[in-house]
Formats: C-alpha cells, structure tokens, sequence
C-alpha cells in the first residue's frame, strides 16, 4: 500500500515536472497564437494591400516573394521587414529598376512552419521567382526544405539559427548565431572594452550555446581574458545569485550575456541587487530589453549589444532610410527593417552581376544568383563591404549599439 | 566569504520553497491529497500584486493584501469547486489528476488575461541591500525581508494549530478523520480552512519570489511549486516544522550545488538527495510512520 502510494506520488510529480517543462518551453508559441487571433483582421487589411500592389504585375518584372510575421508577437519583425523591402523596391523602380526590369514584391504572413510553407505555395502560384525571407528561425528552415526542392533562390533577413542556410541555394543577410559570438569578441577586443570577461550560458538552449562557443574560440585572439563561464538551464533560470556573486569575484569588468532578454533582465536586476554593477555586452536576444512590461529601464542603461542597425546613427544612408521610413509608415524603423531593405539591393545585386532576365526559369535565375551572390559587395545599412560565401554567409564588419536614456544610441 | 553569501542567499530561496511547501504539507496533512494547483496559486497571487501595484499604481501594501485576500478566496473556491465532489471518490487518484487539471487551467487563464509575454516585477521590499564586512558581503533588501517573513509566519502558525481551537481542530482532522468528526469538529470547514491558509500563505511567498527573481509569466509558479513538493516530502509531508526545515535545506543545497559543482547539476543533485532521504528515511526528514490499515 504503502509502496503504491509513493510510486504515485513519484509518477505524478514526474508528470508534473514534464509537463511544466513543456509549459516553459512552449510559452513563445502559445503568446504567438493568441497574439495572431487578436490581430486577424488586421492581417486580412494588410494581406489586401499587399495584394492590391502586386495585381498590377504585368509580365517583363522580376517577382520577388517575401515571407515574415505580419501578424501575432512576432508581427513588428515581420512588419518592419514588409515596409523597407517596399521602399528599396520603390526606390529601384523608380531609378530604373534592374538590367532594365521592374521589381515586384508580395508579402506573405507567417507565424508557423505550416503557415510559412503555405505562405510560399501561396507566391509561387503569383509566380514568384525568389523568396525573400522568412524572417523567423523556425519558419525559415521550414521554407528551406521547399526552396531547395524547387531550387528557388532565398534570401533571408534575419533568419540567424544556422539550419537557415542550409542549401546551397540559401543565403542570409544577418550573422548566423554562432557567427554573433565571435562578432562580439571582435568587437569587445577591438574597442578595449574590458580586460576580464564573464560569460553566461543557458546551457540549454542552441542559440546561447551556439554564441558562448563561437564568443570563447574568438576570444583567444582577443587581447582580453575569459575569467568565468557562468551556467544555467531553463530549469535554473530564475535565481543567478551564485553566477553573479562568482562573476563578481572573478574580477569581471564586463559580463557577456548571450540570451534572450528575459533572463537578461533577471540577471540585470539581480546584480543591481548585489551590488555588481559591470558592463553588460549582448548580442540580437537583447534587443526588446526595453519593451519588457514594467521593467526598470535605468538597469539597463550602459548595455551594450551588437546589433547590425541603429536608427539614431548619424551616417547619410542611414538618416535617408529612416527618413523614407517614417515619412511612408509614421514609425522609426528597427534592425529588422535594415535587413530587409539590404536584402532588396543584395537581389539586385546579384541580379545584375548576372545579367538575369525575368523569362529565365525559376531553377535558372537560382545558379545564375547563387554564383553571382559570392562575388558581389554591397554597401548598406548593415554594413560596409558585405560579401557572401559559398555556405551563404555574411561577412561585414560588426556594429554594436549601447542603451542610453532607455533608448538605443549608436556606438 | 562567498561562502556566506551563498548560504544567505541559499537560505532566502529556502524560505520561499518553506513558505509554498506549508501550503502542500498542510493539505496533504489534513485532506491527505496533493494539491498540484498549489504552484499556480503562487503565481495568481503575484499577478494579483503586480496589477495592483504597477498597473493601478497603488502602494505594494494594498497589493500584498489583494494577493493574500484573493489566494485566500481563490484556495477556498478551488476546494469548494473541484476537489470537494471528489473527497469520496473510490480512488485517490480522482482528486490528484484534478489538482492537475486545475493547475493548467490556472495557468491558462492566466494567459488569456496577462498573456505569455514576461513582465517584469517590481520588489515590494523597500530595503536597500546591505553591505557586512567592508562591502564584501552584499544581501539584498529582499532577502533579509523573505527570511525574516519565513521565520515569523512559521512561528504565528505554530502558535495558531497549537494554542487555538481552530488550528487544535486540525490537527484533530488530521490524526483521525473519523474520530474528529464525531467529536463534534466540523471536517469540512476545518479543510475549507487549511485551503484558505495554504493559499494565503502562497500568495506571500509568490510576492516574495517574484520580488527577489522579478520576472512573471503564467507559469512562474510550476518550478517553484515542484520544489516546495519535494522539499515538503523531504522534510516529511504532513509535518510543519518539516517543511520549513525541507524548504530551507532544499536551498541551501541548490544554491551551495550551484556554487561549488554545477550550476546545471543543481536540479538532478537536489533530487538525488530527496531519493537518498528517502531511501533512509521513506517518511522524510520529520515525519511520522504511521500503520495503514489494511
């Protein structure tokens, strides 16, 4: 009786456990649901405009298609992306389009794989010719898998999991997230910004682990030191009383966080409570700090992250962009929103370094792009002198941007 | 030096797991159920201080009163409502799967309402941290206040079940059933009422832990919650003074695991534990072995 009893109460508590580990790790997609049945309609609205544009294709233009999150919690990734992919499009229609062609852009929801995978069948019915997207990790690897069946040309903004370039036919704008690793130590050691580093992992979450890897390699040719590597899991990640205490005893002048901005906050508040006030250096999970509902901001004064885009840089490029984006959609645009406008003139780049025309076949244009895409530099708002690889990675020099009065101000 | 910090900082995060493991020890005491939904129960109470505190923006007080007044309702309701009708039911499994299904359920609505976005939570605790030992040692307002509040509420609680007639009644309720009942003790109330302390005391340490690790989303209760169940089994469930010793030995060790053999450990090493005390010790630390009729 007694045995049963317990073996129960083991049973349930190990359901329980499992069942809460589902609940934490499902909890992004069950905010994205709900998010997208809210907003609906409002993606019904911007699904007929963007259709609207894109009825007046007549044949002669090249199709692109774009795939991003217009709708639910994810919307302002996609939304932003949507908007500066249509102003460099404009912008090249209006100067004569590419070797002589119009560019035409129709963009797609997404907010799932499935509901990715349908937004592309959706454009390659329009007739799309390349993808530009998806914005998302997931989604994008989803669209990976039918590109390189139809071996379609795709380029994705910021889709950074390292599945998302998989295909010899995919490329991205945005570091990979390991890539982001090494940017930061580069970046770290260039600008002398500490002597001792600390370094926090989620040990069990890829993206952190994936940066903590790559950040430890390319900081041994850093001229700083790696004085602690501080971890935790999504089980342990409420309390960082002892990381922070060991940071601090480690000397640590600088406290590498490569997360999402959740745990970041935690751990933010929780050296302010110890007393532990170092410099915080993150990488693109960062970027919603800021957002968080009833976060004391003036914690995160003074972090740094690396980022590819900030609206306030003072450069030519960058104050024309932000001025066509605020001037079409009332809005300042995020670095989101400089990926996709990038990604428009990395197509018309690669376009014209291979003299396409819009009659070739969809399986054409993508040799004839994929070639072009590792010869070409391109000067844009993400960087200087980017060029690509063959596995489809970026290569410009990394930005960084740091929080100034609870806002992001260039570095 | 670290030493003491960890340990400090370990008894703190103790404190909380003491203060959710009193709700499950006494349940389990008195109704001899599991009451799975107790986790969630903290994080009710932390939304009911957050929406008091920072959305409405009135002072922390009346927050930790709305959370204390709402657990209490919401415990009693949850009792009333959904384990009640099942108190007879042939298996005690029954009651156990309803505990579950009442947990989702609160972490659901809680979704529909707040939404799976985190917010961030802010201390109730207007201390600032204080320095020892020429600034070496740092312990945080929060601390202090979650060990000082742990210690107090289990003394003002001893005192109730020991010197009260309520809190006799439930030790009564909770030796024998039967024989209670016909002693005149009303079991129903009596149960009713350990619901209703269970989850006040819940809602206290719910604004506890999010003052000290302030982060809040509907599921902020679950990890807590499954603590607290160990360190209540741990020190011996149906015991009091056993899960205050359980809650604060479970953060000792989580926190000193952490410190000194790894942080990723820490979990599996605090579960090991509980498998060795209980193989040595199957009622826990405090508890009592007592016959089961057969």
């Amino acid at each position: 009786m007694k045995m049963k009893k317990l073996l129960s109460i083991v049973a349930a508590s190990a359901m329980v456990l499992s069942m809460a580990g589902c609940g934490n790790g499902g909890s992004d997609n069950a905010g994205a649901s709900t998010g997208a049945a809210e907003s609906s309609s409002a993606t019904e609205a911007a699904g007929t405009e963007a259709n609207g544009n894109s009825s007046a294709s007549a044949d002669g233009t090249f199709k692109i298609g774009g795939i991003g999150p217009i709708t639910g919690a994810a919307a302002i990734y996609g939304t932003n992306v949507r908007n500066a992919a249509q102003i460099a499009v404009d912008e090249i229609n209006a100067a004569g389009g590419v070797n002589g062609y119009q560019l035409e852009l129709n963009f797609q929801d997404e907010h799932d794989p499935e509901k990715a995978v349908n937004a592309y069948n959706t454009l390659k019915d329009w007739g799309a010719q390349m993808i530009l997207g998806a914005v998302t990790s997931t989604p994008c690897i989803a669209v990976t898998e039918v590109t390189k069946e139809d071996n379609m040309f795709q380029l994705t903004p910021s889709g950074s999991a390292v599945d998302c370039a998989k295909y010899d036919n995919n490329f991205r704008l945005c570091f990979s997230d390991p890539d982001q690793g090494a940017a930061s130590a580069q970046y770290i050691g260039e600008n002398n910004l500490a002597t001792k580093v600390a370094v926090f992992c989620d040990t069990s979450n890829v993206y952190s682990t994936g940066i903590r890897d790559s950040f430890l390699a390319g900081a041994e040719s850093q001229p700083f030191e790696v004085v602690a590597q501080l971890e935790y899991t999504a089980d342990t990640n409420q309390d960082f009383s002892v990381q922070i205490q060991q940071a601090q005893e480690a000397g640590a002048d600088l406290v590498f966080l490569p997360m999402y901005y959740e745990d970041a906050s935690r751990i933010l508040t929780q050296s302010d409570a110890a007393g532990y006030h170092p410099s915080f250096f993150s990488c693109d999970g960062m970027d919603g700090i800021l957002t968080v509902e009833n976060f004391d901001t003036s914690l995160a004064e003074g972090v740094m992250l690396l980022t590819p885009f900030a609206a306030d840089a003072q450069d030519e490029k960058t104050q024309n962009f932000v001025k066509a984006y605020e001037d079409a959609y009332g809005d300042t645009p995020n670095q989101f929103a400089a990926d996709g406008y990038d990604c428009v003139y990395a197509i018309k780049a690669a376009l014209e370094a291979s003299n396409a025309t819009p009659d070739m076949s969809v399986s054409d244009l993508c040799e004839a792009m994929k070639s072009a895409m590792t010869t070409i530099s391109l000067d844009g708002l993400t960087g200087e002198g980017m060029t690509w690889n063959e596995a489809g990675e970026p290569s410009k020099a990394p930005k960084a941007v740091k929080i100034e009065n609870g806002a992001y101000t260039a570095m | 030096m670290s030493f003491l910090t960890f340990l400090i900082n370990g008894i703190s995060l103790g404190s909380v797991y003491a203060l959710i493991a009193l709700g499950y020890t006494m349940v389990y005491g008195i109704a001899k159920m599991l009451n799975f939904a107790h986790g969630d129960v903290i994080m009710v109470g932390a939304f009911a201080t957050y929406t008091v505190c920072s959305t409405l923006g009135l002072s922390p007080a009346l927050g930790v009163l709305a959370a204390v007044v709402l657990c209490t309702v919401l415990g009693m309701v949850i009792e009333k409502v959904a384990y009640k009708p099942l108190r007879k039911a042939s298996s005690p499994l029954a009651v156990l799967i309803t505990a579950i299904g009442v947990s989702y359920f609160l972490q659901n609505v809680a979704l529909l309402i707040f939404g799976s976005n985190m917010k961030s939570f802010t201390s109730v605790v207007p201390l600032d941290s204080v320095k020892f030992f020429g600034g070496r040692i740092t312990i945080s307002g929060e601390t202090i206040v979650t060990i000082l509040s742990c210690i107090v509420i289990m003394a003002v609680l001893m005192l109730f079940i020991n010197k009260t007639k309520a809190g006799q009644a439930m030790l009564a309720v909770s030796e024998d059933k039967g024989a209670a009942q016909l002693m005149g003790i009303n079991a129903d109330a009596t149960i009713t009422l350990t619901f209703a302390i269970g989850s006040a005391l819940a809602a206290v340490a719910g604004v506890l832990l999010c003052s000290a690790y302030p982060s809040l989303t509907p599921y902020t209760g679950s990890m807590p919650g499954i603590k607290a169940f160990v360190a209540a089994v741990f020190g011996g469930i149906g015991s009091i003074p056993g899960a205050f010793i359980g809650g604060v030995l479970l953060g000792v060790i989580e926190n000193l695991t952490k410190a000194y053999i790894s942080a990723q450990l820490s979990d599996a090493i605090v579960f090991a534990v509980l498998i060795v005390v209980l193989l040595v010790k199957p009622t826990g630390l405090l508890g009592r072995n007592i016959q089961e009729k057969v």
